[in-house]
């Protein structure tokens, strides 16, 4: 499976955020967005996910499921958390996982202990911290396997320990032969993650 | 094969969806379009004071008519027009439908209210009362809710471009739903007044009357062609003024960046 | 299908949880056909005469109040960004959630206009066919009311600007309600052809809310 982005072109209003961007990111491989403020990460990522239309270029899941739209076979974690507060952990993670399909028990078990959020489950979302809320936004990512991720600063609010919890996550679903598009400002510590560098401007520009 | 030929070979459509060529062709066009306008509705307005019979009815209160008649035919029309102009942005995403779409609400909302204006104004010697809930009345002022809806929402919502897909989305909902009132409209009169069915027609129109009315419902399109395309044209100044002031504000921060850099 | 069952549940709860909207709107409801009485005197005949008209304007007012949150909460939250990644087409998933508000407003609302009918001395014939209509006609609300509330998701001060988009749709449903209610207290037509027509407009905004919900949701997520 294979992510192909070719001559992206992306117009916010009247100004052109992303301009002929073209990468790649192969099955197993975690490819990170560098850049300054402004530079279009999120924009890139949002596209990705099928948020925002794109004025140029083409976005294809070489390999992926041909009967399934590109965002169906990705998750987005963006800024928000898209939790309830009213709803328990729990309760917000099985709706996730039932809305987005393919949700067990099983996995949703799975994806409470992979972000060690057991003794939280039956806590509703409003009670928790910062940190926790993220931890059980991310916890998604496991509840329902999906081939992409799209990583738009993941590690907002968390601690150490909890990136650590994220970064085996992440790497478990690059060994299964998934794809990330992350943007981050904390390394993950893959051993196959490589960087891109957008948003350059050149001078005149 | 040479440029003009492929120009030729584009429809009228696809010629005049280049703003451009829009307002090469509009610049050219507005002072025949006004000054035909100007001249059709001072000729029925002479038509109507010294030409036209007065009604045995109606007395002189029947001349209100020259103008809220084509009033009233150009208010639909409006609405018809954003209607197809909010179906060519969504469907085709063509920039120069939208301009067109917000530049008719505003005229087609004066001209509704200059139907319901004048309608009361002929209403009070005829009915005794400036304001019945007539059928035709009461769609019309729905009519105008629905123009000040578009407007309002094209005000509200900061973003050019989504205000310009959020008016298309309400205009189009508002075309299927226009008809639906309508239509419940004018059962909810023959329900509720059946006694009192104001018969706006009234007898058939003399000759002597429908000419003036013919051309000064023509005049008045005119109008309304030249003010759409006049406010078209100002839309599209404005849009590559915002353009031009933006390019200003990314080169100011380019040469800081340089600067800073350097 | 059954993402779209899961997140009509899951509206349900987060309804029966937070509560509150619901009881505004009731509360709403009550307060406005309060007012009639006390604004025009308490000449029975004239109220029994309105009350159809009161009971349907005001249930359309309360209604009004708890448009904004059919899709506000999801928005601020980025739950509706994550709905619109699912397998669900956004469609039905704002289908869903204009059910989800007809089954926790509408269907309440509805139920109270009886009550409320006792204060405005309705005609005891009337009540069958009063209950029969808001129950036909209250999806309209609910379905055009999703496209207001999309169309003025992101407006700052989005609630009056809904009002004005909203109620002048919400005409026809309004008239044949009426038009029901009196036909059967003696009005000059049938009730069952306004009853057919209220239904069939309840039908077409079935159609045509969710789709043009969806085109302005998708427009302001971008």
């Amino acid at each position: 499976m294979r992510l192909a982005v070719e001559n992206l072109i992306v117009d916010r209003g009247a100004r052109r955020i992303v301009d002929g961007l073209s990468f790649t990111v192969e099955a197993g491989e975690a490819l990170v967005l560098v850049g300054p403020n402004g530079a279009g990460k999120t924009t890139v990522i949002r596209t990705v996910a099928g948020l925002i239309g794109a004025a140029g270029g083409t976005i294809a899941l070489e390999g992926g499921d041909a009967e399934r739209e590109l965002p169906a076979q990705a998750h987005y974690i963006g800024h928000l958390n898209a939790l309830k507060p009213s709803l328990t952990v729990e309760e917000n993670l099985r709706f996730w996982a039932e809305y987005l399909g393919a949700g067990t028990q099983a996995s949703i078990d799975e994806a409470l202990l992979a972000f060690d959020l057991e003794p939280l489950a039956m806590i509703p979302a409003g009670y928790l911290s910062a940190g926790q809320k993220r931890r059980a936004c991310l916890a998604r990512l496991i509840a329902t396997p999906r081939p992409l991720w799209l990583l738009d600063e993941p590690t907002v609010s968390l601690d150490a320990a909890s990136v650590r919890l994220l970064a085996n996550c992440v790497g478990q679903h690059l060994e299964g032969g998934g794809l990330v598009l992350a943007a981050t400002h904390i390394p993950l510590g893959l051993a196959s993650e490589r960087r891109l560098e957008i948003g350059v401007r050149s001078a005149a520009a | 094969m040479t440029p003009s030929d492929v120009t030729s070979q584009q429809s009228l459509t696809q010629r005049l969806a280049n703003p451009t060529r829009f307002m090469q062709l509009s610049g050219t066009l507005m002072p025949w379009l006004a000054g035909a306008a100007a001249a059709l509705i001072l000729y029925a307005l002479y038509l109507a004071f010294f030409v036209a019979p007065e009604d045995y009815q109606q007395g002189q209160t029947v001349k209100i008519m020259f103008i809220h008649v084509p009033a009233a035919w150009l208010a639909m029309m409006g609405y018809a027009l954003i209607a197809i102009s909010s179906f060519g942005y969504l469907v085709f995403r063509h920039p120069l439908a939208d301009v067109s779409a917000k530049a008719a609400a505003p005229i087609g909302a004066a001209f509704t209210f200059l139907a319901l204006a004048t309608g009361s104004l002929w209403g009070k010697p005829m009915w005794g009362t400036y304001w019945v809930w007539d059928a035709r009345l009461t769609s019309m002022l729905i009519l105008l809710f629905l123009y000040f809806g578009l407007i309002a929402l094209r005000s509200a919502v900061e973003d050019e471009a989504l205000a310009g897909k959020l008016c298309a989305v309400l205009g189009l909902v508002g075309v299927t739903i226009l008809p639906i009132i309508k239509f419940s409209v004018d059962w909810w009169n023959t329900l509720h007044q059946p006694a009192s069915v104001i018969r706006m027609d009234g007898p058939t129109i003399h000759p002597d009357l429908l000419w003036p009315l013919l051309v000064s419902a023509i005049g008045f399109s005119l109008l309304f062609f030249a003010l759409h395309a006049k406010g078209m044209r100002n839309e599209i100044l404005r849009r590559r003024l915002r353009s031009l002031t933006i390019a200003e504000v990314d080169r100011a921060r380019g040469a800081s960046a340089a600067a800073a850099a350097g | 299908m059954s993402a779209f069952w899961t997140l009509l549940k899951r509206d349900l709860l987060l309804q029966v949880r937070e509560g509150g909207a619901v009881g505004t709107a009731l509360g709403f409801y009550l307060v406005v056909v309060t007012m009639m009485p006390l604004g025009l005197g308490p000449d029975l005949n004239l109220l029994s005469r309105i009350a159809p008209g009161v009971l349907w304007i005001a249930l359309l007012l309360s209604a009004l109040l708890s448009l904004p949150r059919i899709f506000e909460a999801d928005d601020e939250d980025g739950s509706l960004e994550v709905i619109a990644t699912g397998d669900l087409p956004l469609e039905l998933a704002t289908a869903a959630k204009a059910l989800a508000h007809w089954i926790s407003t509408g269907i309440p609302l509805a139920l109270l206009a009886p009550v409320l009918g006792l204060l405005l001395n309705l005609e005891l014939s009337a009540y069958p066919v009063l209950v029969a209509t808001m129950f036909a006609g209250t999806p309209a609300i609910s379905f055009l009311g999703a496209v207001g509330a999309a169309l003025t998701l992101r407006v700052r001060r989005g609630g009056l600007l809904l009002a004005l988009l909203v109620l002048p749709l919400y005409i026809p449903t309004l008239i044949f309600g009426i038009a029901a209610i009196s036909a059967a207290t003696g009005g000059p037509s049938g009730v069952q052809a306004s009853f057919l027509i209220l239904s069939a407009i309840s039908l077409f905004s079935l159609v045509l809310g969710p789709v043009a919900a969806a085109a302005a949701i998708r427009f302001q997520t971008q």
